[in-house]
């Protein structure tokens, strides 16, 4: 039997959705029938929009995906303008305060705490301007990946950045794809950095050459079924077939019509397009697609350059990010940023845009490590950039444990969460800074947090993974986390093993302390990459290394953030929420 | 009146008539053999993948993992709560399970 949510979707779904939404919006929150609430819930997530978790009803998370995370000139600011106007919750955060945006590992922005009310003069403000909340969440083409700094970079060898927009342009609002299984996360990499992370994609487009009819084409190998979530983690599959740029939104057509095609429609479990390819294999897989959804003869695959990937891979040469002072092609440079869990105020995000407006082009570009990137620096604004006050905080030369750092939204917002995630992930980041040194020519570090096993913030790709949990100590119930080690990307993709399970969470930057005095104690000499200290050991040996302590570092969130309605109010418990709200803000009382 | 049963946002939660009333990711406690040998056994549930109504008892299918021993499994028909003229009370997942509810009566 199809589920209930494939049953809202085939009643009303797509872009039908968005006069509702006005509706809503203009009768208000009451308006939208008690027994219906599921139903539009889920059908809002299409327009980007996530109910919050329970004690913030009424308030909805929204998500902005610009494709290959480019923000032109003025997107940027436009963003930070409505997360001032709109983006306010009823309580602060400790560290972040009251309005802010979020970076994400998908290189869209989230804004928290809006309201249905203020949707509409929001899509307008950002149709104004170029950009759009279409399909960032709900069951379709989600926000497109890709090399962030494509165009800009001298490691590139096919244009990501027209392909992503290609895509983008054909897949977004187009009926024949709006409605598909399951999400559908796809990625363009065009350099030979692999910074596009297609191996955890959905579909993946990988820069490859291919010898056709006496000439070298370059253009791309596809990759199908990558994903993180649920314990079930998978690499995509090489399905070896070739795309010229001109075949590749045909392509990217057709296997998204055998997924909406095929997907199982009936298990919201099993409906990832990674569970039908360990179903059908990569050959089924291409002799389906080239039989009954391509009118073309595909190519077999071409030559990758996977063997040069560095991005987030733990152990090879090249860069592992984009942050740093870098050359473009034509002599300008780009401006990687440091963002701290991917968390701007609205304050310093001003000056973020005002800074890429006085001394780049003004476009920004989001990474999936959650960091930014100006381009188009002059040669002569980059020291002027770099003195820029703002540029403290964000910086383009943080330290390694600030740099590594990356953690999903937890319980702050999500309902999936078991912990609090980033606000815990700051201050790992700054008590590590403080009290640990890294062994010699470690200048590499990744440390990635996620509440639960959807993993957002893709943990199981780090140096260390860190995923949450609960355990009990000293007879009460306290916030755990399973640490697992020596994940990366790369030619030869790897997830993190699981090596410590339910480790309290004030015990965390000890032990993490401790593995790299063993690590430092312990390996083959100073070249020897953490991954590769890792991949030598087993299990066991690794677990004798990690020795979770106290140390002075200080917890606030033990205690259950789950069952709060904000882990930071003064008054957390359920009962003291404040939703759901009217558009000023004011308490909608219950019925009963 | 018949009420309506979901998970709802990929296993977070179970939904009561459109309210979201259970949520994945606490930790219930069981009593000795229902899950594993810990007395009691403290269960984190990690996402519901169904759910039904036996009487008037409400019973999710779920996954789970003792905080004490580590195993991790499936449990079928975790009861999470009870109807009461037609209005659902939540258990508390602090509360002593001691049994899960017989294969009888159960709604897919
Ligand atoms: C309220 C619930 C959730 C919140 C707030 C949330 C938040 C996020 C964020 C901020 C990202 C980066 C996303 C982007 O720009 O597209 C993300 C990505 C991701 N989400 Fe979630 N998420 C939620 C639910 C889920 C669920 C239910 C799943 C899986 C069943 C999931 C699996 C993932 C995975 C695997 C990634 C990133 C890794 C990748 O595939 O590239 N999330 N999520
Ligand atoms: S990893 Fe889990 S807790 Fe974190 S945002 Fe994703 S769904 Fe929520
Ligand atoms: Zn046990």
């Amino acid at each position: 039997m199809p589920s209930d949510v494939e049953q809202w979707k085939d009643e009303l779904y797509g872009t039908d959705i968005r006069a509702e939404i006005e509706r809503f919006a203009e009768e208000g929150w009451d308006a939208i029938p008690d027994d219906e609430h599921d139903a539009w819930f889920e059908r809002f997530k299409w327009y980007g929009l996530y109910h919050q978790r329970a004690g913030q009803e009424s308030y909805f998370m929204m998500r902005i995906g610009p494709p290959g995370g480019v923000l032109e000139p003025g997107q940027f600011r436009e963003i930070v303008e409505i997360a001032d106007d709109f983006s306010r919750g009823p309580a602060e955060n400790p560290v972040f305060g009251n309005g802010w945006i979020d970076v994400t590992t998908r290189q869209a922005i989230q804004l928290h705490w809006i309201r249905l009310e203020d949707v509409p003069e929001i899509f307008d403000r950002l149709e104004s301007v170029g950009l759009s909340t279409v399909q960032a969440c709900g069951d379709s083409w989600r926000n497109i990946v890709g090399c962030p700094v494509a165009g800009k970079d001298k490691h590139e060898h096919v244009d990501a950045d027209a392909l992503a927009t290609d895509l983008h342009d054909t897949f977004k609002r187009n009926e024949a794809h709006s409605n598909l299984p399951r999400k559908w996360k796809v990625s363009v990499t065009g350099c030979d950095e692999g910074c596009g992370q297609g191996d955890i994609n959905d579909l993946a487009f990988e820069p490859a050459e291919k010898e056709i009819d006496g000439e070298t084409v370059t253009g791309y190998n596809i990759r199908v079924g990558g994903g993180l979530s649920r314990n079930e983690p998978r690499f995509a599959r090489d399905i070896d077939v070739f795309a010229t740029p001109e075949q590749a939104v045909d392509v990217a057509g057709g296997i998204s019509a055998l997924f909406r095609d095929n997907g199982d429609r009936e298990n919201r479990y099993n409906a990832r397009i990674k569970f039908l390819m360990d179903e059908w294999g990569p050959e089924k897989f291409r002799e389906t697609l080239q039989e009954e959804f391509v009118d073309f003869e595909l190519h077999t695959a071409g030559e990758d350059l996977r063997e040069s990937y560095s991005y987030n891979a733990g152990e090879a040469d090249g860069k592992h990010d984009h942050v740093g002072v870098h050359g473009q092609p034509d002599g300008n440079y780009y401006v990687g940023l440091n963002v701290l869990v991917g968390r701007i105020g609205v304050d310093e995000a001003y000056d973020l845009a005002d800074a890429a407006d006085e001394y780049g082009s003004g476009e920004v570009r989001l990474t999936q490590r959650q960091n930014i990137v100006f381009t188009d620096v002059p040669e002569e604004n980059v020291d002027n950039l770099r003195s820029e006050d703002v540029l403290e905080h964000y910086s383009p030369d943080p330290h390694p444990f600030q740099r590594g750092s990356i953690a999903c939204t937890g319980t702050e917002f999500c309902s999936l969460s078991i912990v609090e995630t980033k606000n815990r992930q700051v201050r790992y980041a700054r008590w590590l800074v403080d009290n640990v040194e890294l062994p010699d020519g470690v200048e590499n570090f990744h440390v990635h947090l996620s509440g639960c096993t959807a993993s957002c913030a893709q943990p199981q790709i780090a140096d260390v993974s860190l995923r949450g949990m609960k355990t009990r100590k000293d007879g009460e119930p306290v916030e755990a986390l399973d640490i697992g080690l020596g994940g990366g990307l790369g030619e030869d993709p790897q997830f993190a093993a699981w090596i410590a399970e339910r480790v309290p969470a004030d015990e965390v930057p000890g032990a993490i302390a401790n593995l790299l005095e063993n690590f430092e104690e312990a390996r083959d000499s100073e070249t020897q990459s953490f991954r590769e200290f890792v991949a030598e050991r087993d299990d066991e040996e690794l677990a004798d290394l990690i020795e979770p302590e106290e140390t002075d570092y200080d917890d606030p969130f033990m205690h259950n953030t789950k069952r709060t309605w904000y882990p930071y109010a003064e008054e957390d418990d359920l009962d003291e929420s404040p939703a759901p709200a009217r558009s000023d803000g004011t308490p909608i009382p219950s019925d009963d | 009146m018949a009420i309506a049963l979901r998970t709802l946002d990929d296993g977070a939660w179970i939904s009561v008539d459109d309210s979201r009333r259970v949520s994945v990711s606490d930790v219930w406690t069981l009593s000795r053999g229902v899950f594993c040998e810990c007395e009691p056994a403290y269960v984190l549930l990690e996402g519901f993948f169904g759910t039904g109504v036996e009487g008037s008892v409400v019973v999710a299918d779920t996954v789970g993992q003792c905080l004490e021993c580590g195993t991790r499994d499936s449990i079928d028909r975790l009861p999470v709560g009870r109807i009461v003229d037609g209005e659902f009370k939540a258990y508390s997942p602090e509360a002593v399970q001691s049994t899960l509810e017989s294969d009888a009566g159960r709604q897919a």
